[in-house]
């Protein structure tokens, strides 16, 4: 066989096997998919999305996470009967009979729920909070002179209520114990003095008559369920984007990308994209999971509060680049986080309202990042308000969003 | 590969002879107290497989980062495949090489083919993800998880993404560092493919049987700049021997009366062992047997080795490569 045969029939099985190769790669759609070239942004993103995804402590924290806190913080501040004021009786002061019978009379109360203690036992109950306020018997014979004199005293008290009714024939005397700076000790003063006077006969000269309502949006978890969302969304977002990029800095990813001609900006957008992908998976989550178990309801449309939604991340995630773009160090990004994100946890009314923060600070508060999703959020999810009306948080959250990925772009280090 | 490829390819061929791939002029670059480069001109012809030698802390990665355009150097000229950087087309040039960076961590979670996938799409131009995956046989591996890959097939992956963009220049940066020998091998391979089909390549390494097999020149660096330029062979053949004699003994020996025994070139003294440049290793050999007798020394070790490009390092430094 002379060389050109060889050549020929080397040439026809290599055609014959380009063949093969072609027919398995049209069956095949991972050969198929890889002759096509998607553009550069579609393959970062997806290789964010599945570097996300393929992380399962990463989509822990996502996704279950928050739902944990929502459950935790829901069943904190569930709304139950309205709780019963703890209040103590003293046992050393008063006979044990006669406490115990004062307690049933001021356990009548709907607001109260007493307990005999002896003196020291009330004194820590009230020092820890347990106990909201101390009854301690004083005149009628019940002396406070201390326990060593109050002993024989109160063996002929006990002959005394056996004798009589509740009602002393000398007018009955009491201490109350409390702090007046505690709000929960102020109300059980009230309703104590209230029972108690109720007790010894005072007659009521006016009647009234209860009318109560509670309504779904305006408990404590209704308020607190948006904050949940925009905390989530600051956590995930920042967390999220600052970990991945120093995590690719280290490894001289970045370095090896520099290197390409791909887009710099590509390739920080892609993770803002990313982000876009998951954050309204997040966001359904605990909406979701807050209407099931709490009935916490959206009262504004739900593609008003998307579109927050999809701005805050986006804020979030510039934002989480811009802490990134810098730091060499998985705790360097750390630190610059917790930086730039406590202040917001304390002061972006998640928890509690910001306007308890004095008035000076007002202005710096609703500037913050958190602040305007936050306020935004709960116009739409409490209110029912129009995306209009939002228009000022709106921009603030754009403008924080935009100043970030710029300067982001900017202050990158490739290496 | 279209046919326009094949043209574009063709033209880089044939204006090979007069064009450089690589040309650097009194290259240098400062970190804070330290010169990684001190003045260092090269020039990488296309068409050519050049190696740059030499022990850790030579500056052959800072040289290689700085012709990759990822470090802006403090003085000298770069061109790279007839362009300097930072006149406004770098993104173009950056389409026209592909760079394998030393130790290059690619996202464990994603697959071969993913990351290959995801190279590609920076280039506008290229080979397709399917063809570089049969090149670097990692076809098997195609779906498996970069983390799960071992270090051969890691570095394979490193080097098909350089070549997803069918690239006129090739950039290694010590490339079989820490494989075992059969990695080795295949990765030197697949750069005998690349050549094969007109490519350029610049490498870097400490082993000198890498750049002695892959390199048709080779400079070897120390302390930032060039100390030897030529072909293996001819750098070799600069020692004027073929044969090293390495012997240990008890009792110390004088360097000068060893180097003044018959067939011997150049006497290298370390740790206790002598290295004698021989060039006619009978003459040698019999005469320091005398010698050694003249001085009542006792032989411990001997050995002969045919003359390497470390030998060239040992004999224009006095250390080993892999010393530092």
């Amino acid at each position: 066989m002379s060389e050109a045969q060889k050549d020929s029939i080397q040439n026809i099985n290599e055609s014959t096997s380009n063949v093969k190769q072609s027919a398995r790669g049209a069956s095949q759609s991972i050969a198929q998919r890889s002759s096509e070239r998607f553009h550069p942004l579609v393959e970062l993103t997806l290789a964010r999305v599945r570097d996300f995804l393929r992380e399962p402590e990463a989509v822990f924290w996502v996704f279950i996470f928050p739902v944990i806190l929502t459950v935790a913080l829901g069943i904190a501040f569930r709304n139950t009967a309205p709780e019963k004021n703890r209040v103590a009786i003293e046992s050393s002061s008063v006979n044990d009979v006669k406490a115990a019978e004062l307690a049933r009379s001021i356990s009548q109360s709907p607001d109260l729920q007493a307990v005999v203690m002896s003196s020291e036992e009330a004194a820590q109950a009230l020092r820890t909070g347990r106990v909201a306020l101390i009854v301690r018997g004083q005149g009628s014979g019940i002396g406070d002179q201390g326990d060593a004199s109050a002993a024989p005293h109160s063996t002929s008290a006990e002959v005394n209520a056996e004798l009589s009714s509740a009602a002393d024939s000398l007018p009955p005397a009491f201490d109350y114990r409390y702090d007046p700076t505690r709000p929960e000790s102020r109300t059980a003063r009230l309703a104590v003095d209230d029972a108690l006077q109720r007790a010894f006969g005072r007659k009521d000269v006016v009647s009234a008559r209860e009318v109560t309502q509670t309504e779904p949006g305006a408990r404590y978890i209704d308020w607190l369920i948006p904050g949940l969302v925009g905390l989530n969304l600051m956590g995930s977002g920042m967390w999220g984007l600052g970990f991945a990029v120093v995590y690719a800095r280290m490894r001289k990813l970045l370095k090896r990308f520099a290197a390409t001609p791909m887009r710099r900006s590509h390739y920080l957008f892609s993770f803002m994209l990313s982000r876009l992908i998951f954050l309204v998976l997040e966001v359904a989550a605990i909406i979701g999971f807050a209407w099931i178990a709490f009935s916490v309801a959206v009262h504004g449309s739900l593609i008003n509060l998307l579109i927050i939604a999809v701005v805050g991340g986006l804020m979030f995630s510039g934002i989480g680049l811009l802490v990134a773009s810098r730091p060499k160090t998985i705790e360097g990004v750390s630190g610059l986080m917790n930086l730039a994100m406590v202040p917001m946890w304390l002061l972006s009314g998640t928890f509690f309202s910001y306007t308890r923060f004095p008035e000076v600070l007002q202005p710096f508060i609703k500037a913050l990042p958190l602040t305007a999703l936050n306020d935004s959020l709960r116009a739409v999810m409490s209110d029912g308000a129009a995306l209009q009306s939002t228009w000022m948080h709106l921009s603030i959250m754009l403008a924080w969003g935009l100043v970030s990925f710029a300067l982001a772009l900017k202050l990158f280090r490739w290496q | 590969m279209t046919s326009t490829n094949i043209i574009e390819k063709s033209r880089a061929i044939s204006t090979a002879a007069e064009r450089l791939a690589v040309r650097c002029k009194g290259l240098v670059k400062l970190y804070s107290d330290v010169i990684a480069v001190n003045g260092l001109d090269l020039e990488v012809r296309a068409g050519e497989c050049f190696g740059l030698l030499g022990p850790n802390g030579a500056g052959k990665t800072t040289t290689v980062e700085i012709l990759e355009g990822l470090t802006a150097p403090d003085g000298g000229a770069v061109e790279v495949l007839g362009q300097a950087w930072g006149r406004g087309d770098d993104h173009a040039l950056r389409e026209r090489f592909g760079v394998a960076l030393q130790e290059t961590q690619f996202s464990e979670k994603l697959t071969v083919e993913e990351t290959i996938r995801l190279f590609r799409s920076f280039y506008p131009r290229g080979r397709s993800v399917e063809e570089v995956i049969q090149t670097v046989e990692l076809a098997e591996k195609r779906r498996a998880r970069v983390g799960k890959l071992s270090g051969g097939q890691k570095q394979r992956l490193a080097v098909a993404c350089a070549l997803v963009s069918d690239p006129e220049l090739l950039f290694l940066d010590e490339p079989t560092t820490g494989l075992d020998p059969q990695a080795r091998l295949k990765l030197w391979e697949i750069v005998e493919e690349f050549r094969s089909r007109g490519g350029t390549v610049l490498l870097t390494t400490h082993y000198m049987e890498e750049a002695a097999r892959l390199c048709d020149r080779v400079a070897i660096m120390d302390h930032g700049r060039v100390i030897a330029l030529g072909t293996p062979l001819e750098l070799i053949a600069s020692l004027g021997a073929d044969k090293i004699v390495e012997f240990s003994a008890t009792g110390a020996l004088d360097n000068e009366s060893l180097a003044n025994l018959a067939g011997v070139r150049s006497v290298h003294k370390r740790d206790g062992e002598y290295l004698l440049t021989v060039s006619d290793i009978g003459a040698a050999l019999t005469a320091l047997v005398a010698e050694l007798k003249r001085e009542r020394a006792e032989l411990i070790t001997l050995t002969t080795h045919q003359a390497t490009l470390e030998d060239v390092f040992v004999s224009l430094t006095g250390r080993m490569l892999r010393d530092e």
